[in-house]
Order: C-alpha cells, then structure tokens, then sequence
C-alpha cells in the first residue's frame, strides 16, 4: 500500500483508497450481512431452493403467532414501564432539586445495569422474586402478603416485564438525561414571563421538544426486548413460550418439524426490530433539530 | 412538593435496583443451614468446570479484543482519512448488530458455515472457536467502533498522518506508532465493554455448543440452588469492574496534560 503515495505520483491513478477498508468489508460481509441474507433468502425457499411464501404464510399458525403476540406484550410493557420509570428518575435528578452528586453515581450505575443483562440478572431475580426469594418471603411472613397467592409468577408475563426493567430503565436514564440538560433555562422563563404556568411550559413547550427522543427510546427498548435471549431462557427455561425462546429450541432441534420456517421465525425477529429501531433512527433525527 | 416527588422517584429507582442485587448476595451466602457462609463461592470456584468455561471465555475475550482492535481501527483511521464520504454507510452497518438480534446472527452461522458448506468453519472445535470469535467480534462492533471514532475526532488525524509520512514513516509504523498511542483510551474503554459483553455471552456460544461461562451459567441455573446466585454476583463485580476500568483510564486521559 505505501508505495501507492510515496515518490511520484503517476499520471492515472488506481483507486487504491478502496484496498483499505477491503479487510473491515470482507468480515462485515461475511460474519455480519451474509449470514443474515441467508435467513432471509431461507424464509422465502422451500428446501429444495425455489420460492414460496408458504414459510411466511406457516407463520400465522395460532401457537407461532401467540409466540410472537406474547413477546410483544413482554416487549411493550416492559418497554413503557422503562421509558416511565427512567423518566421519572432522570427528571428528578436534572429538575428536581435533588443534591447535585447523586447524578454521577447515577450515570454510572445505569451504564453497569443495562450491561447487567443475560443469565446472571435472571438469578439475580430468582434470588428477589422466586418462590424462596428475599422479596416474597419478606412479603409473605412480615405483611402476610402471599406473591404467589395474588397470581405473580416470576416466570411469567410480569415476571419477565419486571425483570427486564432492570436493563430497560437505566437505558432510557442513560438516553433521556442529555435530552433534558438539553432543555433550555431561556424557554422555561420566556414561559413564565408569558404568563405559562408550570403545567403549561410543560404539556406545550418542553413536553413536545422531548416527545421524539421518549418515543424514539421507546422504540429502542422495545427492540431491546424484543431480541433478548439469555435472560428469558435462564429464568424460565422453556416453559414461557416467546419468539427468540421457540427459535432457540428451533435451531438447536428443529421443534417445528421444517427447518425453513425457522428461518421464516427468525425474519420475524427481524422485521420486528428492524421496524423498531427504524421509528428510532427517524425520530432522534427529529429531536436533534432542537436538543443540540 | 416538588421535591417529595423528586425524592420519590429516586426512592423507587433505589429500591429496584438495590433489592436484586441484595437478593442475589444474600442467596448466595445462605447455603449453610442458620448462618452465612461463602460457601457456594467456595463450590463454585471449586468446580473444574467452573474454571475451564472462564478460562475458555477470558480467552474468547482476549483473541475478540484483539481481533477487534485490529480490524476497527485501521478501518476507522482509514475512512477518516481517506473516504469521509463513507462514513455515515459504515457507521450503519457497524449498529446493524444492535438491530439483528444475535440468535438470528448465529443461526445464519450455523447454516452458512456447516460441514457441507465451502467454509466448513463449524466441522472442528478450532474453527468452532475461530468462528464464535468472529460473532463475539461483531456483537462488540457497534460499542467498538463508535468509541475509536470518537476517540479520532478528538485528534487531527490527516495532519499527524503527514507529519509522519514527511519523516519518513509507513503505513504500519503510522498506526502502530502514531494513531493507537493517541486513541489509546478510547480503544481501552471499547476493549473493556467488549471483555464484558463476551464473558457472559450466552446464546452464540449455547448454539454453537462451545464450554463457554454464559452457558455453563444457564446449566448450573437449571441444577442448583444457591450457586448460581453466587455466579451472579460474581458475573456484577466483573461487569461493575470493567465499566469502572473505563471510568477510570477516561479520567486518566481528563487528567493528562495535553500532548504537544
């Protein structure tokens, strides 16, 4: 490569800039874009290799399609809870007039906690929640408050939204707090002086500045969820039946009897998140233009 | 009244995330019957298979990291330097990781790559490991790519290029020698996300059935009572250890005097 630019150059010159990035475009092609058009293109073939949609069309059959609806509830809830929760947590440290050092740590933690996902935080609410966790049995012999006997499993619908929480809110912290310092001190007063209430300055200045980052996190921790494996497997084994869940049975086993309606499972995956983190990329484009 | 609910909902927010995480180190410390013990530590650290999988995934991350460090940052270096225009269409493809969840990644892999296929990576454990590898090296991209460009922003790259191609030095030497030096802490922060994200990765390392911690995790989970608590607040020091390291050599970088 050196020699292309030392010493003189020749008249006509190759476009040798391109050799650069030859390594970085082979392994992302290879291990990254090959490997996903494979699915892709899988979804759409019988095995045999010519096209169908019948893989697609196998999709909408009721147990797949509870899979798919019962993942995105999980991905909603715990989604909109997340975004609620580190809205209420991120304001009451930018605005609240909370002690001005708490921010830091706070940062920090959240950076560690929505790292904290996988196996590990599975146990770490097996050990709170579970049958014998600290959290149920305090409940049960100090307030006589029976977890179990009100419905709440852990390895459930609400289990797995409460656990996921816990990698949700310090994401939406760790997006939501530099949108609020980007709220500027000069709007809340050219509020007032127009004679806004606090409510107001809210409901129509600050509130609508900062509707595209809270829908667009939204959307974040949506895909989030959506594509989160390990946590889910570790806490319930098999027995909640959600997508990445029946696909991970599905590649180690073929559950589903056709190994190319995996595939078309696994395009699901991908339209699912692939819208989600669409809707993301277009609305932080729409809030930059006034939280620079 | 402001105020209460400030408090309020920091309260909450303390509550959530402390009770887990005093779940999970009480668990872990009542395997003896009336009072604590470490116990389960001692079981854990105990266990042979314990220290392979560790071994195994501490490795995984050493060879990713490298791999990583490698391959992100001539590449950035690169397109800094050279293509700007691409910038923003390599910048896409380095988050599509974030977009496409890992298990779909690892199932075009597992198809791709098998033992009928021309790159048959998944017919020995040396090419099952390289290959794992390889996924790690992705999943890792969107965190190490974003930090070494961040960290080439912050230096001019194309003046310092020329300084060093006017004394004569290739391009090797240039990287090596010049640029590495200069986003040292930036590549320190992406290597040490990247030790987090690898050591308890589960599921390409369960498909691809490599001795991995993440599964092994997941076994020990399924047959167990009180170590995988231990694991788990094992698996929090590690991750709570490596995003301190990255505070830490970030403020080392605030504190050093600016390079002439």
């Amino acid at each position: 490569m050196s020699s292309a630019h030392i010493g003189a150059r020749p008249a006509r010159r190759l476009p040798l800039h391109w050799l650069g990035i030859l390594p970085f475009a082979a392994f992302v092609t290879l291990f990254l874009i090959l490997p996903t058009m494979k699915i892709v293109v899988g979804a759409f073939q019988t095995p045999d290799g010519s096209f169908t949609l019948d893989n697609i069309q196998g999709l909408f059959t009721p147990s797949i399609l509870a899979a798919y609806w019962i993942s995105i509830k999980i991905s909603i809830a715990s989604a909109l809870l997340g975004c609620l929760a580190g809205f209420a947590i991120s304001a009451a440290v930018v605005f609240g007039g909370l002690p001005k050092w708490i921010r830091g740590p706070l940062l920090t933690f959240s950076g560690v906690a929505s790292n904290f996902a996988g196996v590990p935080l599975a146990f770490a609410f097996l050990a709170t929640l579970g049958p014998v966790g600290i959290l149920s049995v305090f409940l049960r012999s100090e307030l006589g408050v029976d977890l179990r006997a009100l419905g709440f499993n852990i390895l459930s619908f609400w289990g797995l939204t409460v656990t996921y929480l816990f990698f949700q809110i310090p994401l939406m912290i760790l997006i939501i707090t530099p949108a609020l310092d980007g709220l500027k001190r000069e709007w809340r007063e050219a509020a007032s002086i127009l004679g806004a209430t606090g409510l107001q300055y809210w409901r129509m200045v600050a509130f609508p500045i900062l509707l595209p980052s809270i829908l667009g996190t939204l959307a974040l921790l949506f895909a989030n969820a959506f594509g989160a494996v390990a946590t889910a497997i570790a806490l319930t084994g098999s027995s909640l039946s959600i997508v990445p869940i029946l696909l991970f049975a599905q590649i180690r086993g073929d559950v589903l009897g056709n190994p190319h309606l995996g595939y078309a499972l696994a395009f699901g995956m991908i339209v699912v998140t692939g819208v989600a983190n669409a809707i993301y990329i277009w609305l932080r484009a729409r809030s930059e233009r006034w939280l620079k | 009244m402001k105020k209460i609910w400030a408090w309020g909902a920091l309260l909450f927010g303390i509550l959530y995330f402390t009770l887990p995480l005093v779940g999970m180190t009480n668990f872990s410390l009542k395997m003896r019957r009336g009072e604590y013990s470490f116990d389960a530590y001692a079981k854990v650290f105990g266990d042979p298979r314990f220290q392979e999988t560790f071994t195994y995934s501490v490795t995984q991350a050493l060879f990713t990291i490298v791999f990583g460090v490698l391959l992100v940052v001539p590449t950035a270096y690169w397109i800094r330097l050279k293509l700007p225009g691409l910038r923003p269409y390599v910048e896409f493809v380095t988050l599509l990781p974030l977009v496409i969840p890992a298990i779909v990644i690892v199932f075009g892999y597992i198809r791709l790559y098998n033992t009928s296929s021309w790159l048959p990576l998944t017919g020995s454990a040396l090419g099952t490991n390289i290959l794992l590898m390889f996924g790690y090296a992705t999943l890792a991209l969107p965190y190490m790519y974003r930090a070494v460009d961040t960290g080439l922003r912050t230096i001019d790259v194309a003046t310092l290029t020329e300084a060093a191609q006017s004394l004569g030095a290739g391009w090797t030497t240039i990287l090596a020698r010049i640029i590495l030096p200069n986003v040292l802490v930036a590549v320190l922060s992406g290597a040490f996300l990247t030790f987090a994200i690898v050591i308890g990765e589960f599921t390409m390392a369960a498909l691809l059935n490599r001795p991995a911690f993440g599964p092994y995790m997941q076994l020990l989970g399924a047959n167990r009572a009180y170590e995988p608590a231990a694991l788990a607040v094992i698996a929090f020091g590690i991750t709570w250890g490596c995003l301190g390291l990255i505070q830490l050599v970030s403020r080392f970088q605030k504190s050093a005097p600016p390079k002439a």
